[in-house]
Formats: C-alpha cells, structure tokens, sequence
C-alpha cells in the first residue's frame, strides 16, 4: 500500500491512459512513437544546424531574421500549425534572451523539450527583472554597453536566438559550426562554444 | 487571471538551479504524459493553460511541468465527458495497488489523431499601431486565462515589429474584438518597466494583441 497513492504522478498517468486507450482515444503504440521521436529526432541539434547555415550563408540569414517559420522549413523543420517562430540576433552590443513567465512557452520544433532550469518559477521570475544577474549564474558577464533584450514569448510566437559566430572559425565546414552551438546560446543565456 | 502563475518579476524563488547534462525527462511517466498530451482527441474545455490555472495555488507551485500538464489532461477529459471521475478514480486506485500491471491494449483500433488546432482564420483586420508607436499596455484585470502579464500592465513602449494576426486567446474580450486581432512587439525599456530597480542598459519584449494596447499620446 503507498502512502499517498492518489499523489502518484506515475500512477495517475497509467490511468489515464489505461482510459484512454480502453475508450479507443490513443494508443501506447503511439505514445512509444512520440517518446522515441523527442528522445531520438527533436532536439537541439535542429537548431544549431539553422544557426550554422546562418553564419555560412548571409542570404539564408536574412530569410531567417524576416521569416523563422518558413526559413527553418527551408531545412526541413516545421513548427507545429498556427504557431509562429522568430528568430532574434545577438550582436557585439545587443544580447537576446528568451523565456516564457505565464507558462513555459519554448521553440520546441528547433529546440527540443525544455531544460528544467528554463521552466522553473526561479528562471520566470527573475530573468525578466534582472537578467543580468541572471545570466551571470550561468556564466554569462555581459558589460553595461551590451543591451540586453529579453523577449516574455507570451503569444503563439516562439523565439530563438541567434547567436554571434565564434572567432576563428572562418575555417570549419557547416556541420564543425553546428557542434559550436549549444542549446543554451539559442535560449540567451550563453554563446556559442569557442572553437578547439 | 491574477494568478500565482503570471510570476514575471516576484521576488522569492531563489537562485537558478542548473542541471547539467540533464535527462530528456525524469521519470518515465513524463513522457507518456508528453504523448497523451500531443495525441489525445480531446479538446479540453476552456484550453490547457487555463486548466494549469484553476490549481489551487499552493498545488501549482508543489506541481512539476509535468504534473501541471497531467492535471490538466485529467480535468480536461473529465470536463469534455471523454472519462469521468468515478471510473478514473477506481483506475487509478487500481494501478496504485498494482503499479506493475500493464496496460491491456486494444485488439486492433483506428490509428488516433492528433488533436489538430483549428486552423488560423484568414486575416482581416490591418493593424492600427505602426513600429515607432508609442502604447500603453492596459491596465486591466481579466478574471480568467489572459496572456498579459501583470507586471507589463499600465506600463509605455514602443511598437517594434506588427506581426501577423493571431486569434485572440483571453477567456474574455476586452474590447468588441471577434476572431484574430493584430499583434505587436512591444519593447518596454527596463526603467519603465522596473522603475529605480531596473539594471542598466536592458528592456523587455514582449507580444501584445491589439486589445492589449492603447495610444499613448505623442
């Protein structure tokens, strides 16, 4: 006998979607194919690859400042329908940070799921009062010259930075950039790895 | 709603807490609960975040991502008739008896849908603000599901990009608005923003439906 069964996360979600599939709404089948397409296919890595055709191809850059949506369908991602994707700069004097107070809203089809640093109430409510402090915890000392921006993705728009391309890198092909660009760059609370 | 969720700016939940090379998920229930929120044919009654809200505070700060969104999936097929209470509740009484059981599957069965958003109704309304506009956000206190957050409310910026429209997702409408309204950028310098307390050199952004704003007078 548990103690609190009816506080059981694991327990609750095997009811539900014991109903479920008794009622012929879903099947397991299908939930197996949606865990192993997050864990296997949706990730980061998607994003970086938008990040690394943007630093080699100026035009591709331009296409993905004005329309995210339909720039990273260019490479064969899309976000899912109805919902739009922005993608903002960085520059040496404009640092972009991204974060969702009321929920957790999050470029999932370039990013993945989200950490759980980016969802938690610390994250949500500081970022937006002092993120520089912020971004100092994760490493991240950004000078009084350096505008920060942080954009509350509080619509059906999802954002994702683009962050400055590291010096020293004008020799790396496309796919050595990619491995530069960390998940963290594109929420804002990080750069791109310096190259090895 | 005013609610312990809209947490833009309170002070109290302490500093980051950085997991590094963190697990996709942190138990193997989160990703079933993933699934069944992806695929599940079921439209919950008044949407999901707002389910999230209706949480008695306390509950929704002790809930985790995934707890809040399996609350909300549970409320939201009671709510839509989908299950009901009583046979979740002997379900669920059952599993916590026997955890290990599996879960008996259909023989065969319709491959499920997934619940498809309506699509986007053809913009009609061109946008009244244009980038450079100066606007208020209004200082309003809707009771239910809103997406503007307190602390931008009665706050001035600056329009910097007129994006598409999009359907309008508060409970109620704040003005006599039907069907997909304008939406804007709006930057908010962090001295409006955060009066005395504002960090140097810094501003928030954020996505305003035209209902949100007023002129400000130039």
């Amino acid at each position: 006998m548990h103690e609190h069964p009816h506080n059981d996360p694991a327990a609750k979600t095997k009811a539900l979607e014991a109903l479920l599939v008794e009622k012929g709404l879903i099947t397991s089948a299908a939930i197996d194919e949606v865990v192993k397409s997050y864990e296997e296919d949706i990730g980061p890595m998607k994003g970086a690859q938008v990040v690394a055709h943007a630093w080699v191809d100026p035009e591709y850059r331009q296409r993905l400042l004005a329309d995210g949506r339909a720039a990273i369908a260019e490479l064969g991602f899309t976000e899912r329908q109805g919902a739009e994707l922005v993608v903002v700069a960085n520059a040496p004097e404009v640092h972009n940070v991204v974060v969702c107070t009321l929920c957790s809203c999050y470029p999932w089809a370039v990013l993945g799921l989200p950490p759980s640093w980016y969802k938690s109430y610390a994250y949500r409510s500081r970022v937006v009062r002092e993120p520089r402090v912020v971004l100092g915890e994760f490493g991240l000392d950004l000078p009084e010259s350096v505008e920060v921006r942080v954009w509350d993705s509080n619509s059906d728009i999802r954002y994702m930075v683009l962050p400055e391309r590291p010096k020293s890198t004008e020799e790396l092909a496309e796919e050595e950039l990619s491995a530069l660009v960390t998940r963290d760059s594109m929420i804002g609370v990080g750069r791109a790895k310096a190259p090895e | 709603m005013d609610g312990v969720h809209d947490m833009g700016g309170m002070h109290g939940f302490g500093p980051l807490e950085i997991e590094d090379d963190e697990a996709l998920f942190h138990g193997e229930w989160e990703g079933r609960v993933l699934g069944m929120a992806r695929l599940t044919p079921v439209h919950i009654p008044g949407g999901m975040r707002n389910a999230i809200e209706q949480l008695d505070p306390a509950e929704y700060l002790r809930s985790s991502y995934y707890e809040k969104w399996l609350h909300a999936r549970i409320e939201g097929c009671i709510a839509a008739g989908a299950i009901t209470r009583e046979e979740f509740d002997a379900t669920l009484a059952y599993y916590s008896e026997h955890p290990e059981a599996e879960i008996p599957q259909a023989q065969s069965g319709e491959k499920p849908v997934a619940a498809e958003r309506p699509a986007a109704t053809p913009p009609v309304p061109s946008p009244t603000f244009a980038v450079g506009d100066r606007v208020r956000a209004r200082q309003v206190h809707p009771r239910g599901h809103t997406r503007l957050p307190r602390y931008i409310r009665g706050k001035v910026g600056e329009v910097v990009q007129v994006y598409r429209p999009q359907g309008f997702q508060d409970a109620e409408p704040l003005d006599d608005t039907v069907g997909p309204q304008p939406v804007y950028a709006v930057r908010f310098a962090g001295g409006e923003v955060w009066g005395e307390s504002a960090e140097p050199n810094s501003c928030v952004l954020m996505d305003m439906w035209e209902s949100y704003l007023e002129r400000v007078p130039a």
